[in-house]
C-alpha cells in the first residue's frame, strides 16, 4: 500500500525582511509554510542569530557568560568588533541596556554616540535595542535611528504605550521595526494594525510576541508564536505575516538553571553546558514555533543552534 | 477514520425510544460524535453497529504501553498537531541506547545514569524512561549478555531491545518476556519471525522502513501476523526527515484517519556533538515523538530535555497550579515568619525550594491565582491587596502566629500600603524581587 503524503494547502506567505549593512546583508522569513517544512512548500531562509551586545559592561549576566566577553564587555566598539570578527556574527543587536533609570540612566545623545561607532567600526547588520523602559525608549530610540540614518538598522522594540514616537522615527530614517506585546495573538495583532494605521509600512515590521526561557513560561510563547504563523499562512492574515524575533539571551541568562552550581545542585549536573544548552533549546523551540531572528549571546549556543538549522534546511 | 454526527445516526436504531437519556436518535449521534458518551448507553444498538461504531471511535493512533509495573510509560493517543488545540497527551519517552559492542564500564555507567536520572521539578517526578539494547555487534551471544546485564541491573526500566537479526532478537527479548518490551527491528524480510518473537515475549514490535511507502506496507504486514501493538521508524534521520515524517505520520493518521500510521514514532538522534543531540530530543518532543533514543543521558542534559517536555506537555487551558492552603516548610513555630504568594505551580516550587535552601521553617500562604505568576496575577486583579487580606483572615494563620507579620514578594511592593490598611493590626513587609535572594533574606531576619 503506497502512503500519499497529506500536504497542507498554505494561503498566505510570511514577508522577507533584508537588512543590510553593505555587503553583508541577511535575510529573513519569506516562508510560505510552517517551520522546515520544505517538503510542501517554500523554507529557503535559515533563521538567523544576532549577538547580543550591550553599551554597558554586562556586570548583571551569570559568570561564565561574563567570561566569554571579559576582555571587551566593558568597551562596546571593541565587544562589536569582537563577535563580529572572532565569532563571525552574522549580524549584532545592541541592547541600549545603560539607558534604563536603574541601569545608569544614560542619555539620548550618549546612546546615539554609542551607536554612530558601532556602526563606524562594523560591516554586519545591527539591531538596536532600547532598554525596555517605555518612556525612555521613547526618547532613546527617536535619537539612535537619526544618527543610523544612513544605515537601514531594526530598532525596537515598539510596545502598545511608545510605538507612535518610535514608529515615526522609524519611518522618518527608514529603519524597520521590531513591535513587541505580551504574550497574546490578539494584542501583537492590534499592534500591527495601530502600525500600519499610522503609515508604517507593514513588510518592515518584525512580530515579538514576548520571549520566555525554557521553563519559564517557554510554552506560551511557543504557542503564541505557533499561532501567529499559523494566522499568516493558513488564514492569510496579513496583518500576521511579519517574521518572528526571539529576544532569547535576556530571558535565559537570568534564571536559576544557568547560574546555579553543581556543588549546590549535584543532580542539575555541570554548570557550563546546562547554561549553554538553556540557552539553545529555548533558541531552536522558538525557531520550530515559527522565529526567523533570533537574539543570543552565547557563543556555543550559537554554534548549537547553527548546527541544528543545518540539519533543518 | 471518526464518524460524523449523521454517518453514526444511520447506524442507530431511529426509534427515538429516549434510553439514552437523550430525546432523539441523532441528538444522540452528535453526543457521540464528540465522543462525550458511550455507545452502551443506548440499550437497542445492533451489534454489527456497535463494532463499526467501535473501530471508527478507536483514537486515531494507538494507545501502547511501554514496560510494566509501576515504571510503564504511555504511548500513542494523540489527537491534536498543535498544542493550542488541546493537551498534547503522552510525553515522549526518552531512552539511552547502549551498544553489545560498548565495553563493561561503559554499559555499567550509562545503566546507573538511567537509574539515577529522577528529578523533581514543578512537582512532577521526571527521568530518563527507558534503555534501548542494540545489537551493534551482530552476534547472538553479545547481544544476550549485555541484555542480562541489563535485565539484572535495571530490572524496572523498561526496555527496547534493537535488532534485525531474528537469532540475536530471540536470545535477547528472552530475558524480558512479560515486561512489555518493544521489539525493535522488524523488516520486510524479518517480518514474520519477528512478529512470532514480539507475541510470545508480550512485546510490541517496532517496524524499521526506508521511507513512508515501505512503513505503511510493513504495520499492514505485522497486523496480518497477528501484533496490533506497533512502534514504528520510517528510516527518517536527519533532522529535516524527521520533521517531514513526523509531521506526514501525525496529520496521516490524525486527520485523514489513516490506521496503517496510526501507531507511536520512534525516532534515533543519536550524534556525537552532544548540543545537537539534546536539540533534536527537543525536535522530537515537539514534533511528535513518542520515543527518542539518545547515546548518553548526562544530567544536565536530562534538565534541558525534561524540563522542554514538560513544558512542551503542559495543558495550554489550565496553567499547573497547586492548592490554596498555608504550607509548613521545614517545621515552623509561633515566631516563624510567613510569606503570601500564587498559586502557580512553577511559583510555588521556586519559592519552597528557596526557603528550603534557607533551612529557615517557615509558613507559606499559597492563595489561588488560578495558577498565575506574581505578577501575571497582579495584573490581571487576582492578586490585590483586598484579595489578599481576605485570604490571610479567611486561612486562620493568625492563630498560629505570634507577630503579625507578612512578607510579600518585591514585585508587588506596590501593594504594601493598601494592604495595611486592609489588614488592621498587620505589619506588611516587602521581600526582595526574586527568589534565589529568599535564603539570604530569611537569614538575615
Ligand atoms: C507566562 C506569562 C504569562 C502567561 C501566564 C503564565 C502564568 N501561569 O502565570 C499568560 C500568557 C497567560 C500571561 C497573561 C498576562 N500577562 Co503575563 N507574563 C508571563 C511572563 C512571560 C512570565 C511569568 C512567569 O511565569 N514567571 C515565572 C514565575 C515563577 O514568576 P513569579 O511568580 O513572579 O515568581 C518569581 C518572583 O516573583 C519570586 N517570588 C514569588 N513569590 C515570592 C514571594 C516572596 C516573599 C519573594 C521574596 C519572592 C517571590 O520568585 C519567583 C522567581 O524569582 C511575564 C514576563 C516575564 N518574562 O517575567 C509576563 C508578565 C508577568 N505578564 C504581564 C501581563 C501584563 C499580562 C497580561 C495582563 C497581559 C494582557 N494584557 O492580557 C495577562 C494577564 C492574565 C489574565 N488576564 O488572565 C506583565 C505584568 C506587568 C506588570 N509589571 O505588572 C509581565 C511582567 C510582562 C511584561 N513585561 O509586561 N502572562
Ligand atoms: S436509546 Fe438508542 S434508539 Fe433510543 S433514542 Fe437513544 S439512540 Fe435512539
Amino acid at each position: 500500500m503506497s502512503f500519499t503524503p497529506p500536504k497542507e494547502v498554505y494561503n498566505g506567505k510570511v514577508y522577507t525582511v533584508t537588512i543590510s549593512k553593505g555587503a553583508k546583508a541577511v535575510t529573513f522569513g519569506g516562508e510560505n509554510v510552517l517551520p522546515f517544512h520544505s517538503f510542501e512548500g517554500e523554507f529557503v531562509n535559515k533563521p538567523v542569530i544576532a549577538y547580543e551586545i550591550q553599551d554597558i559592561a554586562p556586570s548583571e549576566w551569570p559568570e561564565q557568560l561574563r567570561q566569554v566577553y571579559a576582555a571587551v564587555g566593558d568597551d562596546t566598539v571593541k565587544w562589536a568588533k569582537y563577535v563580529q570578527d572572532e565569532l563571525k556574527a552574522e549580524a549584532i543587536a545592541l541592547r541600549l541596556q545603560g539607558t534604563h533609570p536603574d541601569s545608569g540612566n544614560r542619555s539620548a545623545d550618549d546612546a546615539a554616540k554609542t551607536v554612530k561607532a558601532v556602526l563606524d567600526n562594523i560591516d554586519v547588520p545591527l539591531i538596536i535595542l532600547g532598554s525596555n523602559n517605555v518612556e525612555k525608549d521613547a526618547e532613546v530610540l527617536v535619537k539612535v535611528s537619526e544618527v543610523a540614518k544612513d544605515n537601514p538598522c531594526i530598532i525596537g522594540k515598539a510596545q502598545e504605550d511608545n510605538y507612535k514616537t518610535i514608529a515615526a522615527a522609524a519611518m522618518a530614517n527608514k529603519h524597520k521595526l521590531i513591535a513587541m506585546s505580551e504574550l497574546d495573538i490578539n494584542l501583537s495583532k492590534q499592534l500591527n494594525i495601530m502600525l500600519t494605521q499610522m503609515g508604517f509600512d507593514k513588510e518592515k515590521i518584525i512580530i515579538d510576541p514576548m520571549c520566555s526561557a525554557l521553563g519559564y513560561g517557554i510554552e506560551y510563547t511557543y504557542t503564541v508564536m505557533e499561532r501567529i504563523r499559523l494566522a499568516a499562512l493558513m488564514q492569510n492574515d496579513t496583518t500576521m505575516q511579519q517574521p518572528i524575533v526571539g529576544d532569547v539571551g535576556m530571558y535565559v541568562w537570568k534564571i536559576k538553571e544557568v547560574q546555579a552550581s553543581e556543588d549546590i545542585l549535584p543532580h542539575w549536573g555541570a554548570l557550563t553546558p546546562r547554561g549553554i544548552a538553556w540557552e539553545a533549546q529555548t533558541a531552536c523551540a522558538l525557531t520550530m514555533a515559527g522565529a526567523g531572528l533570533l537574539i543570543m549571546r552565547h557563543p556555543e549556543a550559537v554554534k548549537a543552534v547553527n548546527a541544528f538549522l543545518d540539519e533543518m534546511m | 477514520m471518526a464518524l460524523t454526527g449523521v454517518q453514526i445516526f444511520k447506524l442507530l436504531p431511529k426509534t427515538n425510544c429516549k434510553k439514552c437519556g437523550f430525546p432523539t436518535c441523532l441528538a444522540f449521534s452528535m453526543q457521540l460524535a464528540q465522543r462525550k458518551v458511550s455507545v452502551e448507553k443506548c440499550p437497542d444498538i445492533s451489534e454489527d453497529a456497535k463494532k463499526q461504531l467501535g473501530e471508527a471511535s478507536a483514537p486515531p493512533i494507538r494507545p501502547i504501553k511501554l514496560g510494566s509495573g509501576d515504571s510503564a510509560v504511555s504511548m500513542g493517543e494523540e489527537t491534536v498537531l498543535f498544542r493550542h488545540d488541546k493537551k498534547f497527551v503522552n510525553p515522549c519517552v526518552l531512552s539511552v541506547a547502549i551498544k553489545d559492542t560498548e565495553d563493561e564500564a561503559a554499559i555499567a555507567k550509562k545503566i546507573d545514569d538511567v537509574l539515577h536520572s529522577e528529578i523533581d521539578r514543578v512537582g512532577q517526578h521526571l527521568k530518563v524512561d527507558a534503555i534501548t539494547i542494540m545489537n551493534e555487534s551482530n552476534d547472538a551471544g553479545r547481544f544476550e549478555g549485555l541484555a542480562k546485564v541489563v535485565a539484572a541491573k535495571a530490572p524496572a526500566v523498561p526496555v527496547i531491545v534493537c535488532s534485525e537479526n531474528v537469532d540475536s532478537a530471540k536470545a535477547a527479548i528472552a530475558h524480558f518476556k512479560g515486561k512489555g518490551s518493544l521489539l525493535y527491528g522488524a523488516t520486510a524480510s524479518n517480518m514474520e519471525a519477528m512478529a512470532a518473537l514480539a507475541k510470545d515475549a508480550g512485546a510490541s514490535l517496532g517496524i524499521k522502513a526506508n521511507g513512508l511507502d515501505e512503513l505503511s506496507d510493513l504495520t499492514e504486514k505485522a497486523k496480518g501476523f497477528g501484533v496490533e501493538d506497533l512502534v514504528m521508524d520510517s528510516g527518517a534521520r536527519k533532522g529535516k526527515e524527521i520533521i517531514e515524517h513526523n509531521t506526514y505520520i501525525r496529520r496521516a493518521a490524525i486527520k485523514k484517519g489513516n490506521k496503517s500510521v496510526g501507531y507511536p514514532v520512534i525516532n534515533f538522534v543519536m550524534r556525537d556533538n552532544e548540543y545537537l543531540e539534546t536539540m533534536l530530543a527537543g525536535l522530537g518532543i515537539s514534533k511528535y515523538s513518542s520515543i527518542v533514543v539518545l547515546s548518553s543521558v548526562d544530567k544536565w542534559k536530562n534538565l534541558v530535555m525534561f524540563t522542554f517536555r514538560q513544558n512542551i506537555y503542559t495543558d495550554p487551558q489550565v496553567p499547573m497550579q497547586v492548592q490554596q492552603n498555608v504550607y509548613e516548610i521545614g517545621t515552623p513555630t509561633q515566631d516563624s515568619p510567613l510569606i503570601v504568594t500564587t498559586n502557580f505551580s512553577l511559583t510555588y516550587f521556586i519559592v519552597a525550594g528557596e526557603i528550603e535552601n534557607s533551612k529557615v521553617p517557615t509558613w507559606l500562604a499559597i492563595m489561588d491565582c488560578e495558577g498565575l505568576s506574581v505578577l501575571t496575577a497582579w495584573a490581571a486583579g487576582k492578586f490585590t491587596a483586598g484579595k489578599i487580606a481576605n485570604f490571610i483572615k479567611e486561612s486562620g494563620v493568625e492563630s498560629k502566629i505570634g507577630k503579625k507579620e507578612l512578607i510579600i514578594p518585591g514585585y508587588v511592593a506596590i501593594l504594601s500600603g493598601a494592604l495595611e490598611e486592609k489588614l488592621e493590626g498587620w505589619k506588611i513587609i516587602v521581600g526582595p524581587r526574586e527568589a534565589n535572594q529568599i535564603p539570604a533574606y530569611l537569614k538575615s531576619l
